[in-house]
């Protein structure tokens, strides 16, 4: 099913009654060339690049449940390439320029909005670290603008300014990030995979590896029935550990669990994505009117898909400290996913130690802009046993040659990231 | 989820810091290389029953040891566990 202008106007004949699905739900076959574990944004855009881009269609998506019902469904959607250090910058660059032309290459509305990013500063020392980054991402052909206080009132008048302890003095803006309608993106990838020959297996849980007698794994035993595979790459953010384990494998990731909120719907308030940055505190607004906001991580290990209240009352108290005109609106929703948070902060994406499996995961709180770099640049890897240029530094064994991609500077504290 | 401190009775978890899983101890002085990366590395990541320190900085600042379930917040034990933050070598 391709879309268009016309086959609107055909569907509109029939009164909207009569679509397609957009894309098929695959029955197994005994074997695959390649295997994707995972069908979240990253499971799904892998799978779109081996077809669209590599000439490998013969492969399959496997989910445990239905596809976007990890955290590619139940995050913020916010889109960004404003990372500081080697590594991160040029992959997330890759990631927005993707993000830019996605509706055309999948053919598909995935309602990416750039609508702005803007992250506050409170002090002198913050603005400094803003302009740091700014200018690194200029160095690295990424727009970034560095605002003062009076440029931020003329976009969003209402914020608390001269908050006694934390007033805004200004705020790193990266026009080109903004949002993108999440479901969609999931939706969008399984509709262009689809449309090349990928089987999307829903309700098919891995359970563990065959294995040769050299140890290299030949496919995946599932609840639906063991699948041959070629290759096995496993792209199942907060279960990254559970899975590998099936495959003797320890790895320098914890899960945590993340909440997001969503309020009563109001009328157009906040232009884009704001970051508070004296708290942890960031918003956008739905098309639908909800303000979508989250703040930290819980901070212990979960597998729970749900967080605890005194994060919500952290993340509450951190919104009405930027923008007190909120107090009285009406929380409607809120949920948890949980993420594989690594050892610095960054990605992995690799080959493993064992033969015929590779590791995409450790995304953290931040993956779902990361999406389809992460879908090229695992397909590549995938395809032809190397690194894509882009991703030679998200190496399984850099904590063990000590090359780090900690952006927060934190150390080895997953909860601090 | 509440920690029921056993100096301080039950308390909510934000008066608490999280370090983690109690099991990785960190190795002696002469162990390579290899052993610091594990310890400071890798991590089980258990899903299930757990035994991790936690810290009650909001209240008596004491140590302890929680046994707890990561699939579903329950709280199975808490015990005291002087000294446990510290990064005692293991002889
Ligand atoms: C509350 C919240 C807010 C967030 N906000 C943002 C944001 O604003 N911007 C941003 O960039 N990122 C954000 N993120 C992070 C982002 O959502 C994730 O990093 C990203 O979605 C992870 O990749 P994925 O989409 O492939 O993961 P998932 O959608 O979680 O996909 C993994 C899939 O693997 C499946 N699976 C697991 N085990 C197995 C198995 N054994 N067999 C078969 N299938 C299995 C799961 O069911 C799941 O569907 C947020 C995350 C959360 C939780
Ligand atoms: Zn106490």
């Amino acid at each position: 099913m391709k879309y268009s202008i016309f086959s609107l106007a055909r569907a509109a004949l029939s009164g909207h009654r009569n679509w397609p699905r957009t894309w098929r739900d695959a029955e197994p076959k005994p074997r695959y060339d390649v295997v994707i574990i995972g069908g979240g944004g990253h499971g799904l855009a892998t799978a779109y690049h081996l077809a669209a881009d590599y000439g490998i269609t013969n492969v399959a998506v496997l989910e445990k449940g239905w596809i976007g019902s990890g955290n590619a469904g139940r995050n913020t959607t916010i889109i960004r390439s404003n990372y500081l250090l080697p590594g991160n910058i040029g992959f997330y660059e890759l990631s927005m320029k993707l993000w830019e032309r996605m509706e055309q290459d999948l053919n598909y509305n995935t309602m990416v909005s750039q609508r702005g990013v803007l992250n506050l500063y409170h002090s002198d020392a913050q603005r400094d670290a803003y302009a740091r980054r700014g200018n690194a991402m200029r160095i690295n052909g990424i727009d970034a603008e560095l605002l003062d206080a009076a440029a931020v009132r003329k976009m969003v008048p209402f914020l608390n300014f001269d908050n006694a302890r934390f007033p805004i003095q200004g705020g790193l803006l990266q026009r080109r990030g903004g949002t993108a309608r999440h479901d969609a993106v999931v939706w969008g990838y399984a509709h262009a995979a689809d449309r090349r020959g990928v089987d999307i297996i829903q309700n098919c849980e891995v359970t563990s590896f065959t294995r040769d007698a050299g140890g290299r794994v030949t496919g995946v035993e599932t609840t639906r029935g063991t699948i041959g595979a070629g290759k096995v790459g496993m792209a199942v953010a907060g279960s990254s550990s559970r899975v590998a384990a099936m495959a003797d494998l320890r790895l320098p990731i914890e899960s945590h669990v993340l909440q997001a909120f969503v309020s009563e719907g109001l009328k157009p308030l906040i232009p884009g994505v704001m970051t508070f940055g004296a708290g942890h505190f960031y918003v956008s607004q739905s098309d639908k009117g909800g303000l979508v906001f989250g703040g930290d991580i819980d901070g212990y290990n979960s597998y729970a898909q749900r967080g605890n209240m005194p994060v919500m009352e952290d993340v509450c108290e951190g919104g009405m400290a930027l923008m007190p005109l909120i107090g009285r609106l009406r929380l409607l929703r809120q949920w948890g996913g949980i993420m594989d948070m690594s050892m610095d902060g960054s990605p992995i994406i690799d080959r493993t130690p064992v033969d015929g499996l590779f590791i995409n995961a450790g995304w953290c709180y931040g993956g779902f802009k990361a999406t389809p770099a992460s879908g090229l640049v695992f397909a590549h890897l995938l395809a032809r046993n190397e690194p894509h240029a882009e991703a030679t530094r998200f190496r399984l064994d850099r904590f063990q040659r000590g090359a780090m991609i900690d952006e927060k500077g934190q150390g080895a504290q997953p909860n601090l990231h | 989820m509440r920690i029921a401190c056993p100096f301080c009775g039950p308390r909510e978890n934000s008066e608490f810091s999280y370090l983690g899983d109690a099991k990785p101890k960190r190795p002696g002085p002469d162990a390579g290389e290899d052993a610091v990366y594990e310890y400071v590395y890798l991590r089980d990541n258990v899903a299930g029953e757990m035994a991790e320190l936690w810290y009650h900085g909001g209240g008596c600042r004491a140590w302890l040891q929680v046994r707890r379930n990561t699939v579903t917040h329950e709280i199975l034990s808490v015990e005291p566990a002087a000294g446990a933050g510290a990064a005692s070598v293991t002889p």
